[in-house]
């Protein structure tokens, strides 16, 4: 009888283990596409763009925009794809307008510069939707499936599936178009790329043009699952930290810094003090940068001199 | 044009190469201990504001400006350096004995994660400071019993010899020791930068390796550069918590961090007086923005109060400005003026172009 | 005894071995050149010496000492100074203040005593000085004391840097490429100045050239390397006339 009921609270903390796990993954994945928005402006041009967050923020609020019935009222899935597109061209624009004019200078910069534009891309999101939560009506809200006693959302599945498909499509366009590779190449050396005929800049704008695009994609899946306010772009910093723990030149490092946190964090949260679920993400992420200064798949190499 | 003739070594040596400078720097400072009875308090709790801003932007410019690294986490070391000096006065110890060891324990402290992070570059140790504040954030929240957690902490009324300090009831005493602090450590923040050690930490900067071929250890010289700079920090958090009187872990925020990035970049990195410039116009910015909130309300009928967010607005276009016109901040671009000033007529645009610059990659290093 | 000897130095980075068995040894006040063809693992062994690399295998003794477990940082003070092939100066600092912070391995104080800036401070700081003023009137930088490096013209900076090195007072310089880049009066500049360096301050040089007529002019003792291994040793005349460097230099026999 009693070896019954412990059997009975192990399946029961099994699958409670499991459901955090599925949940974390699909956190995970959001984190590990806004990752990728990080990886690649890394890739192309060195620089961390600190506004992805808030880029994601943005795309979520303009899907929301397009596609809530009391506002523009198109079809989601119209609306998400025009969200895309116009995600594209604000972040080619930012690129063109902003980041192409401290072309050359330290790092540095570009780092204030992006948080400083997270302040404006904030604003801007805050002026017109307001800064009460607001929820994305989505086709397939409250859709799940039970398996055995584990209860998954169709927004969780959707999330794992699409940031699958993306990161395959995204280091296939860096490890086989001649634009990807070109943008590693810039990212190495910009004068030598210039000086071999790599439109530089052409390919910076493409690039943040991208990283917008999918910024986009994580912000509709984010706000598929709970309500988005303007401060939402906060989740970049932890992003950052999944980018980080993969190495930022890695996508693929990328996905899986995200998966990482995104599981550890509800499983911390379950287990430990809240405070520590807090800190967890920074903590992985000071041991990796500790342990390996580069991240998992570091591509530091000693200068030659 | 001014023309040194030297006849020794000291001009060189010396913090001013000319007794007109020396005499410039006397009148600010008697001009600035006469602040109290040239204007009223608001505006004297304002330089005080000031002041301590200017002190933390200190510690984060040897930091960022003079050994070339970043943090997004300074607000970690305000914390520390606020909580250490108020809970040692709670319990007791003068302010005298407090606030120095408030200073020390951010400086061991930023000196002790500094030594693991400075394997770290560029953007890696930006981001691993931003990890340590997040983590001491909830540290803070975690020690409550030392800390008060959320509820926040008490900073009592400083009393040196019996005289008060209070920020309330004696802001005039307040406001001489803030004073005091800064121009001490804007005096050994200046010797250090004409000192072996200061160019050490300049050559950091600027090459590594052949840093290390001088014979500069690296490590070493980062974490001294790392745990003075998050020590002067700390003293900025604890007068800070004077100032303050009654705080919690929200007066520490990241955007403090990002707030003190703001004094040394538009300061002038790499530059003492960008400090200063960088913390008047962080404290007067918002003044100048409720002025002008006012006055917009009363003539025009506008209620710019209603937006939410507009300071930092204002605040993020400004640096943006500031990052694609001027990369050397307000201190770099009185420099440039000087020489204008000084070459007039014959200075020509050209003089002042930039150099094109190109970034090579930090994956080599 | 030998200043500098080292013994069977390799160093391979992954497959390729860029370094792989070299053996030379210094003496004192010799002037030693490197030769040999680009990617010969020239300026490799000098960063080896330097300890900026890890030798696969192989030992480095200066001055009757081991020092192939020593740090980078730790080399300097020994007395070895260097110079890099593709400059390596503090390009937002003036060329008085680069060559300061040459004399890094002579400072006494620590960084309390600077921050108060004691009388113990000021004395040093004349000392330091007084050194580097005679390495700028050695090599005639006095116009240029007070210039950032960032507006200098290459071969200044090329000199300002040999200053540097000089500023740390070492027994041993190496001298990675010093006419690269010069004008035939600027290396007939820094033919004169290895000379002096050699006789006036009796300083050992260990360089690396491609300009053979300066080989030729100021050294001793020529190493040619290629691939990475050693090819000949001697005189430059005798290295010059050896059919095996001929044939790496015009890659002609299978050592190319």
């Amino acid at each position: 009888m009693v070896r019954e009921a412990r059997g009975l609270v192990r399946a029961k903390n099994c699958m409670e283990i499991f459901q955090l796990l599925i949940g974390g993954l699909a956190n995970g994945c959001i984190y590990g596409l806004v990752a990728l928005g990080f990886v690649l402006i890394y890739k192309a041009s060195e620089g961390v763009n600190f506004a992805q967050g808030d880029m994601m923020m943005l795309g979520a609020f303009v899907a929301l925009g397009l596609g809530n019935s009391d506002q523009l009222g198109l079809p989601f899935g119209i609306a998400v794809i025009v969200a895309m597109v116009l995600m594209f061209g604000i972040g080619w624009g930012i690129e063109r307008v902003v980041v192409r004019r401290i072309f050359g200078q330290p790092q540095f910069a570009l780092v204030i510069l992006t948080i400083a534009l997270g302040f404006v891309l904030r604003f801007a999101a805050g002026s017109i939707w307001g800064y009460s939560p607001l929820v994305l009506e989505t086709p397939f809200a409250g859709m799940n499936f039970r398996v055995g006693g584990v209860v998954i959302g169709m927004a969780d599945i959707l999330a794992i599936v699409v940031t699958l498909i993306l990161t395959l499509g995204l280091w296939a366009f860096f490890a086989f178009t001649r634009i990807g590779l070109a943008a590693q190449a810039a990212s190495q050396n910009q004068m030598a790329a210039y000086i071999v005929g790599v439109p530089v800049m052409r390919i910076n704008a493409l690039i943040w043009g991208l990283s917008g695009t999918v910024a986009t994609v994580a912000g509709v899946l984010y706000a598929a699952k709970g309500a988005i306010d303007p401060n939402i772009g906060l989740l970049g910093i932890k992003a950052f930290a999944a980018a980080v723990i993969g190495g930022l030149g890695s996508l693929p490092g990328a996905l899986l810094g995200g998966l990482l946190i995104g599981v550890v964090e509800p499983i911390a949260a379950r287990y430990a003090p809240g405070e520590l679920a807090q800190m967890s993400p920074y903590i992985i992420m000071l041991i990796v940068l500790v342990t390996r200064p580069g991240g998992l798949f570091a591509q530091i190499q000693a200068k030659k001199v | 044009m001014r023309v040194v003739f030297k006849t020794s070594y000291d001009p060189d040596i010396d913090l001013h190469d000319h007794a007109w400078k020396r005499w410039g720097i006397a009148l600010l400072l008697a001009v600035m201990a006469a602040l109290p009875f040239l204007v009223g308090d608001y505006y004297l709790a304002e330089a005080t504001n000031t002041l301590i801003w200017a002190l933390a932007g200190m510690g984060l410019m040897v930091l960022v400006g003079h050994t070339g690294q970043v943090s997004l986490g300074h607000a970690a070391f305000l914390a520390i350096g606020a909580y250490t000096d108020a809970a040692l006065m709670n319990i007791g110890w003068p302010f005298l004995l407090s606030f120095p060891v408030a200073g020390l324990v951010a400086g061991v402290f930023g000196a002790i994660i500094a030594v693991p992070a400075v394997r770290m570059s560029g953007i890696y140790l930006a981001i691993a400071t931003l990890a340590v504040f997040v983590i001491v954030e909830e540290m803070v929240i975690l020690l409550a019993p030392i800390t008060g957690g959320i509820g926040g902490i008490f900073a009592p009324t400083i009393e040196i010899a019996g005289i008060g300090f209070d920020r309330y009831a004696a802001l005039d005493n307040f406001y001489w020791l803030c004073l005091v602090v800064v121009a001490l450590v804007t005096w050994g923040y200046a010797n250090l930068m004409r000192s072996p050690t200061g160019r050490s930490f300049l050559a950091v900067r600027d090459s590594e390796v052949s840093a290390r071929a001088l014979g500069i250890n690296v490590t070493r010289t980062r974490a001294l550069a790392f745990g003075l700079s998050s020590g002067v920090t700390g003293l900025a958090g604890a007068l800070m918590g004077h100032y303050i009187g009654f705080f919690n872990y929200e007066l520490f925020s990241i955007f403090i961090s990002i707030n003190l990035l703001l004094v040394v970049t538009i300061g002038g990195l790499g530059f003492i007086p960008g400090a200063f410039l960088g913390a008047i116009l962080i404290t007067g910015v918002p003044q100048l923005i409720s002025i002008l909130r006012d006055s917009a309300n009363a003539t025009l009928g506008i209620d710019l109060g209603g937006i939410p967010g507009l300071d930092t607005m204002v605040f993020s276009l400004i640096l943006i400005g500031f990052i694609i016109y001027e990369p050397t901040g307000l201190y770099g671009r009185w420099l440039k003026l000087r020489v204008w000033w000084e070459l007039f007529p014959l200075a020509r645009r050209d003089m002042f172009r930039r150099q094109k610059t190109y970034l090579k990659t930090e994956r080599m290093r | 005894m030998s200043l500098l000897a080292v013994e069977d130095l390799a160093i391979h980075f992954g497959g390729v071995k860029a370094v792989d068995g070299v053996s030379f040894e210094v003496e004192a006040g010799e002037v030693f050149a490197i030769i040999g063809p680009n990617g010969a693992g020239k300026s490799t062994i000098f960063n080896l010496i330097s300890r900026l690399y890890e030798p696969t295998r192989g030992r480095i003794h200066f001055d009757g000492a081991d020092i192939t477990a020593l740090k980078a940082h730790q080399i300097a003070p020994l007395g070895i100074a260097r110079t890099f092939q593709n400059i390596e100066l503090f390009d937002h600092s003036t060329v008085l203040d680069n060559l300061l912070m040459g004399r890094h391995i002579h400072r006494r104080t620590n960084f309390v005593q600077d921050i108060l800036f004691l009388p113990k401070v000021r004395r040093e700081e004349r000392e330091h000085r007084r050194r580097v003023e005679e390495v700028i009137a050695f090599l005639e930088l006095e116009h240029y004391r007070g210039k950032h490096i960032a507006g200098l013209p290459y071969g200044v900076r090329k000199v300002v840097e040999i200053g540097r090195a000089l500023a740390l007072g070492p027994k041993l310089i190496l001298l990675d490429e010093p006419a690269s880049g010069l004008s035939v009066e600027e290396s007939q500049d820094v033919a004169f100045w290895i000379e002096d360096m050699r006789r006036d301050m009796g300083l050992t040089v260990l360089m690396v050239e491609h300009d053979m007529g300066l080989v030729t002019q100021v050294s001793d003792r020529v190493l040619a390397v290629a691939n990475g291994r050693p090819l000949a040793l001697g005189t430059a005349a005798e290295v010059q006339a050896d059919p095996e460097v001929q044939a790496a230099y015009l890659g002609t026999g299978d050592a190319a």
